[in-house]
């Protein structure tokens, strides 16, 4: 999966003249955390977030805030030391970024041109989407010897009672002699399926 | 003028929503419960209501139309596999079976018949026991489920008599096919107690999911631990429900009752007994009377202990509907075990109540007590610290006019 595949594409942007007033009003209309600034040419220029905003400028959610505050351009604080990602990127490299640069978002480039945005929302969303989570299914748990053909010996009989596999994910398990596979299959009686895996392997 | 209590809306149509003879969801259910009650005398003739079948402009109420075509087609044998696939139907869990679109419309009409039952004023309540088909989904069929009666019934209530519905499901399984139905709207209450998705079909139903825009806050999960037994259940169940009702003010309470939380239930973890299906219909009764003038509609679900839990399970809705309840004290008819005894790959059981002694022993018991309750906290949070919406009500709207 690609971040093509994922990324929010109608983006809501502002140049760095806008206000920081303007900015958070654009935060809090559209429900969102981040705001790109772009240039006249789309050329990305900076991030601001929430969060710039009330670390920056605490006293502006404070009552009776300084009106002058909120005049300046967001330029004064947004911030520019931007890490960006390509559409044609893979999803899990992307994950990654997020993970090791602690990032609420990463805005997409193509051509140096602002395209698309990826935030945590829609890398939760991917994920659980991969895990089969959002689709009715059960969940089925084997632990398998660290060998190879396990999965597809499973594989067959969920075949063999024609039960639709959601997803699945193969995961280490606590010793090095057995793995665990998860499996979302789309049934709501996963009684047979139990059972012939327990016969093949005890 | 009320004709009577209660009404009982059943028809032998109803036994043809049938996959095949080893399929867990068998209209043999709907059979042996009637022929408790019978043979309780506790069911008069006259309470029967015909369900009517719901005509397609109805099942679109939820439905579309392309599915609806493709489930024609299905029980024509005329439909692909691969379409098939796509629409949820043709699988293990929904198999085609002959004329399918009949027998789930049949099904809806029944919800249908029940509501407009008690809507018109005939009855306080009304009971069906075919419907409960709560996993069907706008275009797809999932969980045994077709078309969804439940989620067709609401929008019908909204739409024909502006009714605001609290919808509540004790089934062990996720309430998916109705929350995600009215996941946005702001007239529809959903509360769904069963066995947590981590493990269990269909996977949904986490203390998270609240509702989306209007309708944020007005959707409510109870997401129980595997073998919870009847004290936490009960708990639970009643403490959200009495919580849900309060805030939201409904015109008409809604229950799915399946009775798949019994310890004795095949393709669930859950550990209640008798005792929780006995008390289940019990609050709803009393909380239809206190803030629904009495409206309330009761309709079946899953539940695959055939012989054991299920008859019980359903009667005593019924029994409790219309103050009955007495029945329970004394044994099982003679007349009802010895007709079905012999068809029975089990003992038949001679009392309204499980064995204490034959409940199994769960060694966790207080941490899944505890993490219950945390579940609770959870799921309420928000109702609890808003503002009830102290709606008018339907009565009030119409006292007005
Ligand atoms: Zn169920
Ligand atoms: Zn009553």
């Amino acid at each position: 999966m690609k971040v093509k595949d994922i990324m929010k594409r109608d983006l809501v942007t502002l140049t760095k003249e806008h206000t920081i007033k303007e900015a958070l009003h654009l935060l809090e209309k559209n429900r969102i955390r981040h705001i790109p600034i772009v240039d006249e040419l789309g050329q990305i220029q900076g991030i601001v977030s929430d969060r710039d905003i009330r670390d920056a400028r605490p006293s502006i959610f404070e009552q009776h805030s300084n009106d002058s505050e909120l005049d300046k351009p967001i330029s004064s604080l947004m911030s520019t030391n931007i890490i960006t990602a390509e559409p044609e990127d893979l999803v899990q490299e992307v994950a990654s970024v997020f993970y090791l640069y602690h990032i609420g978002c990463l805005p997409i480039t193509e051509d140096d041109r602002l395209v698309g945005m990826v935030t945590e929302t829609e890398l939760l969303h991917t994920f659980v989407e991969l895990m089969g989570a959002d689709k009715p299914s059960t969940q089925i748990d084997v632990e398998v010897s660290n060998s190879p053909g396990q999965l597809a010996t499973i594989a067959l009989i969920f075949k063999e009672f024609d039960i639709n596999i959601h997803s699945v994910m193969v995961y280490p398990s606590e010793t090095e002699a057995t793995k665990t596979l998860l499996f979302r299959a789309q049934t709501i009686d996963a009684r047979q399926v139990i059972e012939a895996i327990q016969k093949a392997w005890f | 003028m009320k004709t009577a209590d209660a009404a009982f809306v059943y028809s032998i149509e109803e036994h043809s929503y049938h996959f095949h003879d080893k399929h867990p969801f068998n209209p043999l259910r709907l059979t042996l419960t009637k022929d408790l009650l019978e043979a309780c005398n506790s069911l008069d003739t006259n309470k029967i209501l015909k369900p009517r079948k719901a005509t397609e402009e109805e099942l679109a109420l939820v439905h579309d139309l392309a599915f609806i075509d493709a489930v024609k087609l299905a029980g024509a044998n005329k439909l692909s596999a691969e379409k098939a696939r796509s629409y949820g139907l043709g699988t293990d869990d929904t198999p085609f079976f002959n004329d399918m679109h009949n027998a789930a419309s049949y099904l809806v009409g029944g919800t249908l018949t029940a509501v407009d039952a008690v809507m018109n004023g005939s009855y306080s309540h009304a009971i069906h026991l075919g419907g409960g088909l709560h996993h069907g989904f706008k275009g797809k069929a999932s969980g045994f489920c077709i078309y969804n009666d439940s989620a067709i019934a609401i929008e019908y209530l909204k739409q024909k008599y502006q009714a605001r519905v609290l919808y509540v499901d004790t089934d062990a399984h996720h309430g998916d096919g109705v929350q995600w139905s009215f996941y946005d709207d702001p007239d529809v209450f959903t509360l769904s107690v069963h066995e947590t998705g981590r493990y269990l079909f269909p996977g949904t139903g986490s203390v998270t999911e609240k509702g989306a825009g209007a309708g944020y806050g007005l959707k409510v999960n109870i997401p129980l631990e595997a073998f919870t037994e009847d004290d936490s259940f009960l708990e639970s169940y009643e403490t959200a429900f009495r919580e849900a009702v309060d805030f939201f003010r409904p015109d008409l309470i809604l229950t799915v009752n399946g009775a798949d939380s019994h310890y004795l239930d095949p393709l669930t973890h859950l550990h209640t007994s008798l005792k929780s299906f006995h008390f289940i219909p019990k609050l709803a009764h009393e909380l239809a009377h206190e803030y629904c003038e009495g409206r309330w509609v009761a309709v079946g679900g899953g539940g695959y202990d055939h012989w054991r839990v299920v008859p019980r399970a359903w009667a005593s809705i019924w029994l409790e509907m219309t103050n009955q309840t007495d029945v329970l004290n004394q044994p099982i008819p003679q007349t009802w075990i010895e007709q079905w005894q012999d068809h029975a790959d089990v003992q038949l059981p001679q009392s309204w109540y499980d064995d204490e002694k034959m409940l199994p022993v769960v060694p966790r018991k207080p941490i899944i007590t505890a993490r219950n309750q945390q579940t609770i906290e959870k799921a309420l949070f928000h109702i609890r610290n808003e503002k009830p919406s102290r709606r008018p009500s339907f009565t009030q709207k119409n006292n007005l006019c």
